[in-house]
C-alpha cells in the first residue's frame, strides 16, 4: 500500500503546478481550463506510458487529481482496444470512468434538488 | 449652438432641477460596511421574501423608488416618469419593477454608469419642460449579477485581486423642476473609451480612461479649475481603477489634483474580502442616495461631481474575447 | 491615408496604458496561494489514500478500491458544495480544490444548483454540464484517439 505522505506530496505537487499555471497566466486560464487541461494532458502522458509509474509511487496522490482521471480514460481505451479492437477504442475510456462520471452527475442532481445556493 | 450646450460634450441647466427626495437600500454585506448606517434600509437577507435573486433585485428597486417618493408623502403614481436600469440582460429588474410601479417608464442600460445616465436624462427632461417630477433609479444584486457575468455561486474559484464585488444595493432620486435645495447644475455625457482591456476581473482598469476623459472634458467645457469641486466621486472604479485614474489625472495635467474618491472603495471595509472594492449600478446609486447627498444636505459638501462609470461588455462579447468598451458620465450637483 | 496613422496612435496609447495597468495591478499572493494549493490538494489526495487503503485492507482489489475512492470523494465534494462550504475553501486553496476530482464534482454540483430556479429539466438538467461538459468532451475524444492509435499500432 502507498504510504499517506507520498499521496500527500504527489497530490500536493500536482495541485501546486495548477496554481502556478493559473497565477502566472491570469486572466487567461480559468478553473475550467485547468479541468480540461489536466484530463487531456493526463491522458496523453498516460498513453505514452509515463503516468502509471506516478500512480505506483503516489497512489491516490496521482489518481485523485484530474490527470488521474485522464489516466483512467487512456488506460481504459488501451485495454479495451487490445481486447475488442475499434469498438473497444470507442467504449473503453468511458467504461473505465463511468462510475465517477455517473456519481458526479447523480450526486450533482440530488444536491441541486436538496440545496439552494447561498441561503 | 444651443444655449444649454456648453463646450464639446457638456450641458448646463438653465432651470436647474432639484433633488427633492431620495432613498437607498443596501444588502447585508453593504450594511456592514463603513457607511452602513447612512443608508435608509439595511436588508437582513438577499432574497427579500422572493424565490429568485432576479425577483429580489426587482423588488429592491421597486421598494427604493416607493420609499424615495414616500419621503415627500407622495405615492409613486404622482411621479410622471421613471428612468431606471440595472445590470441584468434586457434590464430585467428595471422592467419588472416598472411593471409593478405602473408609471411611464424609460429603461436605460449604462452598466455601472446608469445612475449618472438616469440623472442626466431626468434633469434634461425637467429643464426641457416636458415633466415636473421624474424618478431616476438603479439597482444591482450580487448573486443575480454574479451568475450572469461570472461563475456559478457555489463553484470554487479564486477571485482575482483586481476583481470587484457586485454590490446588492439600490438608489432612487426624485427630481423636480424648480424647487429649493440640492440642484443638478451641469452634466457631461461621455464617449465610449476602449483601451483594449479585456479582463472582466479588472473592470476598474478598463473604465479608468473613460472616467479620466469625461472629467477632463467636463472641467474644460465648463472652464473650471481642477479643484473646483469639493469632491469628485467616481462609481465604481474600485481600488485598481482609482489608482489608475489618479495617475491619469497627472498625465492629463489636472493640477492641483482634484479631491477625488470612488464609491467602489467607499462602500466596503477593506476587511470584507471584496478585493478591489465594489461595483454594480446599485453601488454608486446607494452611495449617492445614502451618505453623499446627506453630507451635501448638511452642508459638509457643497459642490459634488458624480461620475458614473460603466463597463459595457456583455457576457457574449467577453466570451468571444472582445475588449471592454467603457463610458463615464458626469453630473454636477450643487448646494445653492 | 489618415486612418492607419490614427490606428497606430491608438495602438500606441493602448500599449502605453497596458504598461501602466501592469504596474498598478495587484499581483496574486504567489507564495501564499502555492502553499495553500499544495497543502489542501495534498490533504484531499491523502484522504483519498486513507479511503483506498481502508478498502484494500477490507479485501477489495486495488482497481475497485480506487474507483470507489473517487466516488466517495465526489460524494463528499457534492455534500460540501451543497452546504456552501466548498467555495469558501476554494477561495484560499485555489488549484488545491480544483485539480483533485473533487473540483470536477464541485463544478458539476455548483452549475446544477445554480439553475434550479430555471427548472429541473432544462435548468438543472442542461446546465449541470456547463463546466464539466468541455472536460468530458476532451476526455472522451482523447481516449478514443489513444484507443485508435493502440488499434493501429498493434
Amino acid at each position: 500500500m502507498v504510504p499517506l505522505y507520498m499521496a500527500f506530496i504527489i497530490g500536493g505537487a500536482l495541485c501546486l503546478i495548477g496554481q502556478i499555471i493559473m497565477d502566472f497566466t491570469k486572466p487567461k486560464i480559468t478553473p475550467g481550463h485547468i479541468l480540461v487541461g489536466y484530463i487531456t494532458i493526463g491522458a496523453i502522458i498516460s498513453g505514452m506510458g509515463f503516468y502509471q509509474p506516478l500512480v505506483d509511487i503516489g497512489g491516490a496522490g496521482a489518481a485523485v487529481p484530474l490527470s488521474g482521471f485522464g489516466h483512467l480514460l487512456a488506460q481504459g481505451a488501451i485495454e479495451a482496444a487490445d481486447s475488442k479492437g475499434i469498438l473497444g477504442a470507442l467504449s473503453g475510456g468511458v467504461a473505465s470512468t463511468a462510475a465517477g462520471i455517473t456519481a458526479a452527475i447523480v450526486f450533482g442532481y440530488v444536491a441541486a434538488v436538496l440545496f439552494n445556493p447561498k441561503d | 449652438m444651443s444655449a444649454k450646450k456648453k463646450g464639446m460634450q457638456s450641458v448646463v441647466f438653465l432651470n436647474p432641477p432639484c433633488l427633492a427626495s431620495w432613498a437607498s437600500i443596501v444588502g447585508p454585506k453593504e450594511g456592514e460596511g463603513p457607511w452602513g448606517n447612512s443608508f435608509d434600509v439595511k436588508l437582513s437577507d438577499y432574497l427579500l421574501g422572493e424565490n429568485t435573486w432576479e425577483k429580489a433585485e426587482s423588488k429592491l428597486l421597486q421598494d427604493t423608488v416607493t420609499m424615495a417618493m414616500s419621503k415627500q408623502g407622495l405615492g409613486v403614481d404622482e411621479a410622471e416618469i421613471l428612468l431606471a436600469g440595472d445590470l441584468l440582460n434586457q434590464i430585467a429588474s428595471a422592467n419588472f419593477a416598472a411593471r409593478s410601479l405602473n408609471i411611464p417608464f424609460l429603461g436605460l442600460f449604462g452598466a455601472c454608469s446608469t445612475m449618472a445616465e438616469s440623472l442626466i436624462l431626468g434633469a434634461m427632461l425637467l429643464d426641457g419642460g416636458f415633466y415636473q417630477r421624474v424618478i431616476a433609479a438603479t439597482s444591482s444584486h450580487h448573486y443575480s449579477a454574479e451568475r450572469q457575468f461570472r461563475f456559478a455561486i457555489e463553484q470554487g474559484v479564486q477571485r482575482s485581486p483586481s476583481a470587484q464585488w457586485t454590490a446588492t444595493a439600490s438608489g432612487a432620486v426624485v427630481l423636480e423642476a424648480g424647487g429649493a435645495g440640492l440642484k443638478i447644475t451641469a452634466a457631461t455625457v461621455g464617449k465610449i473609451i476602449d483601451m483594449e482591456q479585456s479582463d472582466v476581473n479588472n473592470m476598474g482598469a478598463a473604465m479608468a480612461p473613460a472616467a479620466a476623459d469625461t472629467i477632463k472634458m467636463h472641467l474644460a467645457d465648463m472652464e473650471l479649475a481642477s479643484d473646483h469641486y469639493d469632491l469628485i466621486v467616481t462609481g465604481d472604479l474600485g481600488s485598481v481603477g482609482a489608482a489608475l485614474l489618479r495617475q491619469l489625472f497627472v498625465r492629463d495635467g489636472l493640477v492641483p489634483a482634484p479631491n477625488y474618491s470612488d464609491c467602489g472603495i467607499l462602500l466596503y471595509d477593506e476587511k470584507q474580502d471584496v478585493h478591489a472594492g465594489a461595483s454594480g449600478c446599485g453601488c454608486s446609486a446607494a452611495m449617492l442616495c445614502g451618505p453623499l447627498l446627506a453630507k451635501m444636505q448638511r452642508g459638509e459638501l457643497n459642490k459634488l461631481l458624480f461620475v458614473g462609470t460603466g463597463a459595457l461588455m456583455s457576457p457574449t462579447t467577453s466570451f468571444q474575447g472582445e475588449s471592454i468598451p467603457c463610458i463615464a458620465h458626469a453630473v454636477a450637483i450643487e448646494n445653492i | 491615408m489618415n486612418m492607419p496613422q490614427n490606428q497606430q496612435l491608438k495602438q500606441a496609447e493602448a500599449a502605453e496604458y497596458k504598461a501602466l495597468v501592469d504596474q498598478v495591478n495587484p499581483k496574486p499572493t504567489y507564495i501564499k496561494n502555492c502553499v495553500w494549493a499544495f497543502v489542501i490538494g495534498g490533504l484531499i489526495c491523502m484522504i483519498g489514500q486513507i479511503i483506498t487503503n481502508g478498502l484494500i485492507k477490507s479485501g477489495m482489489e486495488l482497481k475497485a478500491a480506487s474507483s470507489l475512492t473517487s466516488v466517495s470523494l465526489i460524494f463528499l465534494a457534492a455534500l460540501f458544495t451543497g452546504l456552501g462550504l466548498y467555495d469558501e475553501l476554494a477561495k484560499r486553496a485555489g488549484a488545491g480544490t480544483i485539480v483533485p476530482i473533487t473540483g470536477f464534482a464541485n463544478a458539476i454540483v455548483a452549475s446544477a444548483m445554480e439553475f434550479k430556479r430555471e427548472g429541473y429539466i432544462f435548468g438543472v438538467g442542461a446546465k449541470i454540464f456547463s463546466v464539466a461538459g468541455p472536460t468530458l468532451v476532451f476526455g472522451f475524444v482523447i481516449s478514443v484517439i489513444i484507443g485508435l492509435i493502440k488499434v493501429i499500432t498493434d
